[in-house]
């Protein structure tokens, strides 16, 4: 294999591997500090990019679609938190997982009825549709290399809100033990919707990023869902950084996959995943 | 875990069993044309059952909350469909035993992985297992890809040329079904209330009191992960024959997350409840699908619903029926005096009548 082409491949699967800890981190974070598995969690991914869709068409520009869609996420994920988890965090997980099964099937359907069948797409936004050249026939969009770093960005934000920010000093106490946050008077029940709202929004902002490079259809957030729980498994449940090289891992895993073992190609990552529980059965960095 | 229930449960089960026994003599003065498309239903709704009850083994019996359990059931399906002949109907008699080890072999392969997780871990990795067989199937050309594959004969059960039961014959094939499901029945309900099913109960209980009392969990749930993963292949083999083919939808997980409804609809941890679940489940989606074509959105929001309202699901309502209060009944006591008096009045009707005959339901 030539070099460019490796290289090449390398920074397609960097910005996926990026694109997935967008959702995974929210993932990994719900349950980490709330306790609920979100099976729901690629339906709104699916949600953001056709919002992402409906919003561009609308206004025809895909920037003021990003600009309304991820306020719209953020409150869909308040009202379902309000909703319908919170008689739920003292249950078995079994009520949570059948819950949010139900909530996947509400909210496929009325993607449905509102978008229809048909299978979509979003035009790239023109300012950044040009390609950059690497060789003489080899060029490399510049859309992914926004998308990479926008996610690299936000990484980057959600380890400083962690790390250095008085909500981030309650979010890792949250994880490490929840009673004990709410026995020094955090109030739990706002933190876990802030979270929720805040895990759900980056799993449709991660939709909105994706849809100029994706077609969108019916139940596309299933497979990025299950690829996120490959992650989360892999990383260590509630472990952001665990969640970032697990992210990082299957991105390159599932750009190298294809081109290195292509029998094996749509199961390379629970390949990894397995190895990963025989080696370390609760993840790699929990 | 319940091991005696009330006698109301017995008869009405056998009440069922007779009403399904007799569906010649009723269904097609009842439904008419459709009788023979409800008959098919009706088998169908036998075979989900069969398949919740199996589940039921790990999730209500365990506690062992799998989002993958359709792998067991969608892989019968395909070892059934590649090891047919193309122009003959295979024997039942080998076909049977082949697919039993088949499922016995993968649950004791995907078992001893998955099991050495816990809680959420277990379901995500029984998810991903799932998932990552329904890639391959859908991928691969030798299982005809996202089509699936033809079962173009049922197996014949015959002894030599003597037909034994005709498995094309629609009302022969719904028979040998409930045979199957009631076979299936007698023996997890045996198997529930032997020395093995209770030390499963146990683990369900407290798993780290089991392991200091001396018992190898370990390997009791991966042996009920086996015997559950082969009744999942047994169902999932009818089922195959059923449709006449194997598709990958039937190793998916939304066939997964929609058993694992119909356990928790009927009742988990019972055995009658997840097979009254199927069929309560399957005549929903029925009526639904009549309704509009929208019916998931119906669908998801009664499993929604039920979460929130029915958690011990219809077997709850049977074994622990809601009392209705007569108005007024609360107010006998209330013109007596005394702390005693005051504290009976306000809470003593109020209180739950859990301990119905001794026993609890859990």
């Amino acid at each position: 294999m030539d070099p460019v082409f490796i290289a090449i491949q390398l920074l397609n699967g960097l910005q996926y591997g990026l694109l997935l800890f967008l959702i995974a981190s929210g993932l990994t974070l719900i349950f980490g500090i709330m306790g609920i598995i979100n099976l729901a969690h690629g339906a709104m991914y699916m949600i953001g990019a056709y919002l992402a869709y409906d919003l561009t068409l609308r206004t025809g520009s895909f920037w003021l679609a990003l600009l309304l869609a991820v306020p719209i996420a953020v409150v869909l994920g308040l009202v379902i938190e309000r909703l319908f988890l919170g008689t739920l965090y003292r249950r078995d997980h079994l009520y949570q997982v059948l819950l949010t099964f139900g909530l996947i099937l509400v909210l496929n359907e009325a993607q449905r009825i509102i978008w229809g069948n048909d299978v979509q797409s979003v035009a790239v936004p023109p300012s950044l549709s040009g390609n950059i050249t690497l060789t003489d026939n080899l060029q490399y969009p510049v859309y992914r290399l926004f998308v990479g770093s926008v996610c690299l960005l936000m990484a980057g934000g959600i380890y400083w809100v962690i790390r250095h920010t008085r909500l981030g000093i309650v979010i890792r106490a949250g994880a490490a033990n929840r009673d004990m946050v709410e026995g020094l008077g955090i109030d739990v029940r706002t933190l876990f919707t802030l979270i929720f709202s805040i895990g759900v929004g980056l799993a449709a902002f991660a939709g909105m990023l994706s849809a100029p490079m994706t077609s969108l259809y019916p139940g596309m957030g299933d497979n990025v869902l299950i690829t996120c729980f490959v992650i989360v498994v892999i990383g260590g449940i509630g472990s952001i950084k665990g969640a970032f090289l697990g992210s990082l891992l299957i991105g390159q895993a599932a750009t190298f996959g294809p081109v290195l073992l292509p029998a094996l190609a749509s199961v390379i990552i629970y390949l990894i995943m397995a190895a990963v529980l025989i080696i370390k059965p609760r993840g790699l960095f929990a | 875990m319940l091991h005696r229930y009330p006698k109301r449960v017995p008869i009405m089960m056998l009440t069922l069993t007779a009403i399904l026994v007799l569906y010649p003599l009723w269904g097609a003065a009842l439904i008419g044309d459709g009788s023979e498309f409800f008959l098919e239903k009706l088998t169908l709704m036998l075979i989900l059952g069969l398949f919740a009850m199996s589940l039921d083994l790990l999730v209500g019996v365990i506690g062992l909350v799998s989002l993958g359990h359709a792998l067991f059931f969608g892989l019968a399906g395909y070892t059934l469909a590649m090891a047919s002949p193309s122009y003959s109907a295979a024997s039942l008699w080998w076909m049977m035993p082949l697919v039993m080890l088949v499922s016995a072999l993968s649950a004791l392969v995907i078992g001893a992985l998955v099991l050495r997780t816990r809680g959420i871990f277990f379901i995500m990795t029984t998810l991903a297992f799932g998932q990552m067989l329904y890639y391959l199937v859908s991928d691969a050309s030798f299982t005809g890809g996202s089509d699936g594959l033809f079962i173009m004969f049922k197996p014949t059960l015959a002894i030599g040329d003597l037909t034994l039961i005709d498995l094309e014959n629609p009302l022969h094939f719904f028979y040998f079904v409930m045979g199957v499901t009631l076979l299936a029945y007698l023996f997890l309900h045996w198997l529930i209330r032997s020395y093995f099913g209770q030390v499963l109960d146990g683990i369900h209980d407290n798993e780290h009191r089991m392991q200091a009392l001396g018992y190898a969990t370990y390997g009791y749930k991966l042996a009920a992960f086996v015997i559950s993963g082969v009744l999942a292949g047994v169902a999932g083999m009818l089922a195959a024959m059923q449709y006449g083919f194997a598709n990958p939808a039937q190793l998916g997980w939304h066939l997964s997350g929609e058993v694992l409804m119909m356990v928790i609809l009927g009742g988990m941890g019972t055995l009658f409840g997840p097979l009254l679940g199927a069929f309560a489940y399957e005549l929903l989606h029925y009526a639904f699908e009549h309704l509009t074509v929208y019916w998931q959105l119906l669908m998801g929001l009664t499993i929604i619903l039920i979460v929130l309202v029915l958690p011990k699901g219809l077997a709850g309502l049977i074994l622990d029926p809601p009392r209705f209060r007569l108005p007024g009944a609360g107010m006998k006591g209330l013109f007596r005096s005394g702390p005693a008096a005051l504290f009976k009045a306000r809470l003593g009707p109020a209180l739950p009548h859990e301990h119905d005959e001794g026993r609890h339901y859990e």
